[in-house]
């Protein structure tokens, strides 16, 4: 697999002149304050939206003729975005379905997925017999299951409780080094940033662009002990100056 | 069974049986003859002597009504899709199913009667113009109302329009289609008997309505007491049935299926 590079330079109002590589493996967090648009900005990398100005470029192993292959790109949303008329295993095993093949393979696949996630027992359930933390590992399971080489998340924990949030924190950290994809994640919580990611770019208002770009130098495997040591919250601090520049600055134009 | 449940039950059933005692009390104090109003209890007895003949009456009423409903659940499903897949011929068809559903049937229904020959097919093409409206607006709106984010999900997964609509535009619209059976149902109903009641034709193959319409001539006004109580329990029925099917299909995860204090 060849290293991934985007490059963006939108005039769209909501974001302009935005320049990211994103380097493969990278745990990259996007943050910014609410609406600067950050989800804008991941729908395009996603190719879910086109941008009105710029290129995008994506390079993935498996990419013939510009088009990405089913599966190589995962998506979170903010809301678990589940089929409420199908169980967590058929809801997981989407991916594979709209690609046509659902055998034996794919339900272990899937089955596994699940257990990694922490929901082993719950395949037959229905989404509305889930709590919220558990929807959103089903989103996440699902997203995982295809093994993308690109993992896009928008703000997935923002509407979960911080208890729920901490634990997914840890085990999305888990899954992304089990599976080492690159993984894009956007937030507007400078400490879940700090903790998860390997890169933050810090986003201003609208129109949103890339204020500061920084690396998280903090020791892999991360560990919850990590939240309260100091060299994690020098770095909390860095990146909240970034963060408070970013809000003060009036946009272009 | 819980005392909530047994409430529903009991109270509107209290609430009837004290109007029938009431009703049949005013009847016979104020010695009122049955041409005028008759008791519950003559139209009950009536019912039994006169239910063989009306019963059926009642049969081909009822075999127009369930015909126009699964022609309005089919057609008006059909439609329906079909305006999802070209917003063009959604855009130029619309206004006419709207102004096919606005016109009052008793109008048109002598056309009809006119043009369609075989008197089943007219009644049936009648009840189906009255019934077959709130399927196609119901389920054009569930259609159109898959979630963005799993639209945007499907594509990113390169999900074919075959796929998006198997697999996430029908289970969403499957609510808002039985939701619109269910009023289709009364709706077929009633449309059958004003069909009936215009088309007037007698014989073998007499529907309720012109039973009612004869009695009413005969001044055998408890016969046609008996004669709208049968169709008012039909139309229960065909609501209860609807209402029963609804639930079974959508009982693992639509809020309207799901029973209180289940959570």
């Amino acid at each position: 697999m060849r290293g991934i590079g985007k490059r963006f330079g939108s005039g769209l109002a909501a974001l302009e002149a935005i320049d990211l590589d994103i380097r493969r493996g990278e745990f990259l967090s996007l943050l910014g304050p609410s609406g600067c648009g950050k989800t804008t900005l991941l729908r395009i990398i996603a190719g879910l939206t086109e941008p009105s100005a710029g290129l995008r470029h994506l390079s993935l192993a498996t990419s013939r003729g510009g088009q990405i292959p089913s599966g190589r790109i995962g998506f979170v949303f903010q809301d678990p975005t589940l089929m409420p008329w199908s169980t967590v295993l058929d809801n997981v095993l989407l991916p594979f379905r709209i690609a046509g093949r659902v055998g034996t393979a794919e339900r272990e696949r899937a089955t596994a997925e699940i257990d990694a996630v922490g929901l082993a027992g719950f395949e037959q359930a229905y989404p509305r017999q889930l709590s919220g933390g558990m929807r959103m590992r089903v989103s996440i399971a699902r997203a995982l299951v295809t093994d993308p080489d690109l993992l896009l998340l928008d703000e997935p924990f923002a509407a979960l409780d911080e208890i729920t949030r901490m634990a997914l924190n840890d085990d999305l950290l888990r899954l992304w080094d089990n599976h080492r994809p690159t993984v894009v994640f956007v937030t507007h919580s400078v400490f879940e940033a700090v903790y998860l990611s390997t890169r933050i770019a810090v986003l201003t208002r609208r129109p949103g662009h890339i204020v500061a770009d920084l690396p998280v130098e903090l020791p892999q495997p991360r560990e919850r002990t990590l939240r309260t040591s100091p060299p994690y919250a020098a770095i909390c601090t860095a990146i909240s100056e970034h963060l408070a520049a970013a809000m003060a600055e009036e946009g272009p134009r | 069974m819980s005392a909530a449940r047994l409430w529903r039950i009991t109270a509107p059933l209290a609430v009837g049986a004290a109007l029938l005692a009431i009703w049949e009390a005013v009847v016979r104090i104020e010695d009122i003859p049955p041409y005028i109003l008759p008791g519950p209890l003559l139209i009950a007895e009536t019912l039994w002597t006169d239910g063989p003949s009306l019963l059926s009456s009642l049969l081909v009423t009822l075999r127009i009504t369930l015909a126009a409903l699964a022609a309005a659940a089919i057609l008006g499903g059909g439609i329906a899709l079909l305006f999802s897949l070209s917003r063009v011929l959604a855009l130029s068809l619309f206004p006419y199913a709207v102004i096919l559903q606005v016109t009052p049937i008793v109008a048109i229904a002598p056309l009809i009667i006119i043009w369609v020959q075989e008197p089943f097919l007219a009644l049936l093409v009648c009840a189906w113009i009255v019934a077959f409206f709130p399927v196609v607006a119901n389920t054009t709106v569930g259609l159109n109302s898959a979630d963005r984010n799993l639209l945007a999900l499907f594509r990113l997964y390169g999900a074919s329009q075959a796929q998006t609509l198997r697999y996430l535009k029908l289970p969403t619209a499957l609510p808002y289609f039985l939701a619109g059976v269910r009023i289709s149902g009364g709706l077929a109903l009633i449309g059958a008997v004003v069909a009936e009641f215009v088309a007037g034709t007698g014989g073998a193959e007499t529907g309720l309505a012109f039973r009612i319409l004869e009695a009413g001539y005969r001044l055998a006004i408890p016969r046609l007491f008996a004669a709208l109580l049968l169709l008012s329990m039909t139309g229960i029925l065909i609501y209860l049935v609807l209402d029963t099917l609804s639930r079974l299909l959508l009982r693992h995860w639509h809020e309207s299926a799901i029973e209180e204090g289940e959570e």
